[in-house]
């Protein structure tokens, strides 16, 4: 019953996120407390006892002008707090030169590289401490690229090419779910993202994205899972 | 509005010569109390298919691909286990039934028939053959709905938001005619729901008793009064976004399919611009409920009357204003989510005054524990929860998180199975008496109240858990991913609480039906309230009051006021004193 909570991050923008997230959480918490407490006290307080007459009131306008503004002021401070946060995220792509190609389909992530025409299916490998830039495109419907652990999401919507970036600052296995229902198939589209330290990477690299390399990626279909759709290109 | 209580009178004397046959006041009735009476049973019957979805659902997350209990005998191909295709179209449903077939026809069409008229002191509502209308039109859409079930292809499954282009090309889902008739079936809802509307809003503006100024109406009726409005302008592009789907699955255009030149995130600002002022049309109505039946059974007026009034109005407007927090990993320009951030931290203000309001009323007072003031009061509570949870979403970096997981499943099961339908039993068990005449059993509504609302939190308040974990919605089998695999427990415990909340709900069946018949003959006033409809006869007979409308004098929550030796005082008490007339 531990890890109640949220999975490790590993990203650097993702501390920003599990940061306004604790924030959040204990102003809500404090705020439910404080209902409580005084909801619970109130209907032990004022049960209905004989003798005793209801209060007559219609109101108290101090009262209800600070409720209104004591809210009002905490969520100008989060929407402050939020707004950079996002534009970091989701606006401005740092640079870099280190760029990857994600294309979904029912029910597969198809990763390419630039200057190479391999599709690694349902995994991507990237060096670690760097910026990785995706461009991200779907070739049927609306996908949902989620790596928990980096605290990334994004939809992959067909049509249009959307740039994403994340860093990461460990090494290691993350797993890549899909989070937008995609069809029969949504459940289980899933691929893993191995990130690697430099050297490790270049190696893999030298390997699979040279011309002579041969493809390394290869379809898993398992057992339960839906035979993916019959237009996929590249698989194999 | 004299005027209207003269020709109202000229009815009374018209309606006494004839009686009206079982057909014309059982099926096709213009009598604003049995159309209440129809959404309300329509409403119940579709809650049980919504209910039996929603534990398919839970039992597949609990221990996937096994046989679902009872499902061998419909799915006798795989002897009860649910495919993925299945599974999809099961949550789905589930959503859509409870959602526009359940919260919407209980709330807006039982409560807002029976509740306008006679709150507001009229003998019906202003176009009555609409009104019928609006259920026979609502009614046909249900059964266009159901009958979805029953389609080669299987029932739509594409989610309740039928996101497009998965809902737009049936080889995308394998879902032929399920789709189509999810659209027609909505488009037809959405006629019925507008025809409501225009009714509702045309009865409070015209029809009120003499005296039943706009700041005297009970809350409840402002609450549906805001609702209609919502619905008369979000119902039409709900409609319009349907219709474009069923021509782009149907005839081939190309609304939403990027392969003929369509925009995939049209479909989803058309949805979230009726999709949120959805949320407040059905939520705003339980608001209004709960400030209805708290001052009632607290014995004092409702804290803060016109910032009441004033946040349900609040509310409206922005609901407007707030869609785009649906999508902001959808690929919408992350700028415009950065607007969309302002304007949702800003709804969360009347809420929060709502709240506060709530605790005002039962500050000081003598609270009875009666059944639907329970309900009211949980209603309250969760409506709490909801909200809270719903602040993590308004912040877009946290929201990139937890977007489409089940910390979004718990957030918005508290506002609307805690919030709505908690208000709706609130409403169910306190206006009973009028609408059928016979009281409620108590001990049953107890033994309802109770376990509903002990497994409701058992159900979803875990869901926040296992959706900071990281649990997608609408996945199959959580078994699937390694990384949510130690938390699968929760899914066991949340199935378990599931079942046990949907066997909590055999009380209220059996009272429900129980009471309808054999339950003990209800008062003229059972809970000494001081609204209108409380004068009228328990059933209230056709055009709801004998040959004089009431008249009102006051507001509708003037409890324990000094001007009475009693602690209520009805709105058509005629003042003692000159004084007192001005008072309100």
């Amino acid at each position: 019953m531990l890890d109640w909570w949220l999975p490790e991050n590993v990203s650097t923008y993702g501390q920003e996120i599990d940061w306004l997230f604790h924030l959040i959480y204990y102003i809500t918490g404090a705020t439910f407390v404080l209902v409580f407490v005084t909801m619970l006290a109130f209907i032990v307080m004022y049960r209905d006892r004989p003798g005793r007459r209801a209060r007559y009131t219609h109101g108290n306008t101090p009262l209800e002008i600070a409720w209104t503004v004591v809210p009002a002021l905490i969520l100008v401070v989060l929407t402050f707090l939020s707004v950079p946060a996002w534009s970091k995220i989701k606006m401005h792509v740092p640079p870099t030169d280190f760029d990857v190609n994600v294309t979904a389909k029912q029910f597969n992530w198809q990763v390419t590289y630039p200057g190479n025409d391999t599709v690694f299916l349902d995994e991507m490998h990237v060096p670690v401490n760097k910026v990785v830039r995706v461009h991200l495109r779907s070739q049927d419907v609306i996908h949902s690229f989620f790596v928990p652990q980096f605290r990334m999401k994004q939809d992959a919507v067909p049509g249009r090419e959307i740039v994403q970036w994340f860093e990461v600052m460990k090494p290691g296995k993350y797993e890549w779910p899909c989070a937008e229902l995609c069809g029969f198939g949504h459940s289980g589209m899933r691929g893993w993202i191995y990130v690697h330290p430099p050297a490790e990477y270049a190696k893999w690299a030298a390997e699979n994205l040279t011309a002579a390399a041969t493809p390394a990626a290869e379809a898993k279909p398992e057992a339960k899972k839906p035979e993916p759709r019959k237009e996929g290109k590249g698989k194999k | 509005m004299s005027a209207t209580g003269a020709t109202a009178h000229a009815h009374v004397g018209h309606a006494g010569h004839h009686e009206l046959g079982f057909i014309r006041t059982y099926i096709f009735s213009t009598d604003h109390k049995m159309i209440a009476r129809q959404f309300l049973f329509m409403g119940l019957f579709m809650m049980i298919i919504g209910g039996l979805l929603a534990l398919v659902v839970r039992w597949e997350l609990a221990w996937p691909e096994t046989a679902v209990p009872g499902l061998s005998m419909i799915l006798t191909e795989t002897g009860g286990i649910l495919e993925p295709s299945q599974y999809n179209m099961a949550f789905t449903m589930h959503a859509t039934i409870m959602i526009f077939f359940v919260i919407m026809p209980i709330l807006a069409g039982a409560f807002g028939n029976f509740c306008i008229p006679l709150m507001i002191g009229a003998r019906d509502m202003a176009f009555p053959v609409l009104n019928m209308l609006s259920f026979w039109v609502g009614a046909l859409a249900g059964v266009l709905m159901l009958a979805g079930f029953f389609v080669p292809g299987g029932h739509a499954a594409a989610g309740w938001t039928s996101y497009a282009p998965l809902s737009a090309v049936p080889e995308y889902t394998g879902v032929k005619w399920g789709q189509n008739l999810w659209c027609i079936s909505l488009f037809v809802l959405g006629i019925s729901s507008m025809m409501g509307a225009i009714n509702y809003i045309t009865t409070i503006i015209n029809m009120r008793a003499p005296g039943m100024k706009l700041f005297r109406m009970p809350l409840v009726i402002w609450s549906l009064f805001i609702t209609a409005i919502l619905l008369l302008l979000a119902l039409p592009v709900l409609t319009s976004g349907v219709a474009m789907l069923l021509f782009d699955r149907t005839l081939g255009t190309s609304w939403f399919k990027p392969s003929g030149g369509g925009e995939p995130l049209l479909w989803q600002h058309l949805f979230w611009y009726f999709g949120h002022p959805e949320v407040y049309i059905l939520i705003l109505p339980a608001m209004g409920i709960a400030s209805e039946i708290l001052p009632v059974f607290c014995r004092k007026p409702i804290f803060g009357y016109h910032a009441m009034a004033f946040s349900m109005i609040a509310i409206a407007f922005l609901s407007w204003v707030v869609y785009g927090h649906h999508m902001f990993v959808s690929g919408m320009s992350p700028a415009l989510g950065m607007a969309f951030t302002v304007t949702t931290m800003i709804i969360a203000v009347p809420s929060a005054i709502k709240t506060f309001n709530w605790l005002g009323t039962l500050w000081g007072a003598r609270i009875r524990f009666t059944v639907p003031m329970l309900n009211a009061l949980a209603f309250v509570s969760m409506f709490v929860i909801g909200g809270l949870s719903g602040i993590f979403m308004a912040s877009t970096p946290v929201d990139i998180y937890i977007q489409d997981t089940y910390f979004i499943v718990a957030h918005i099961h508290y506002v609307v199975f805690g919030g709505s339908i908690f208000g709706a039993f609130a409403a169910i068990y306190y206006w009973f008496p009028k609408m059928f005449g016979r009281m409620t059993n108590t001990v049953l509504g107890h033994l309802h109240f109770w376990p509903t609302f002990v497994f409701f939190n058992l159900t979803f308040f875990p869901m926040h858990i296992i959706g900071v974990g990281g649990q997608m919605r609408r996945i199959y089998n959580p078994m699937q991913y390694e990384f949510l695999q130690h938390q699968q427990h929760w899914n066991v415990f949340i199935t378990v609480s599931a079942f046990c909340l949907g066997l909590g709900q055999i009380p209220f069946v059996v009272n429900f039906f129980w009471s309808l018949f054999a339950g003990k003959k209800a008062p003229l006033n059972p809970w000494n309230s001081n609204t209108l409809e409380w004068t009228a006869p328990s059933p209230p007979p056709h055009l709801n009051w004998g040959p004089t409308l009431p008249m009102v004098y006051r507001g509708p929550y003037e409890y324990s006021s000094p001007e009475s030796r009693d602690d209520w005082l009805p709105q058509t008490a005629p003042p003692v004193t000159a004084a007192g007339a001005r008072r309100h």
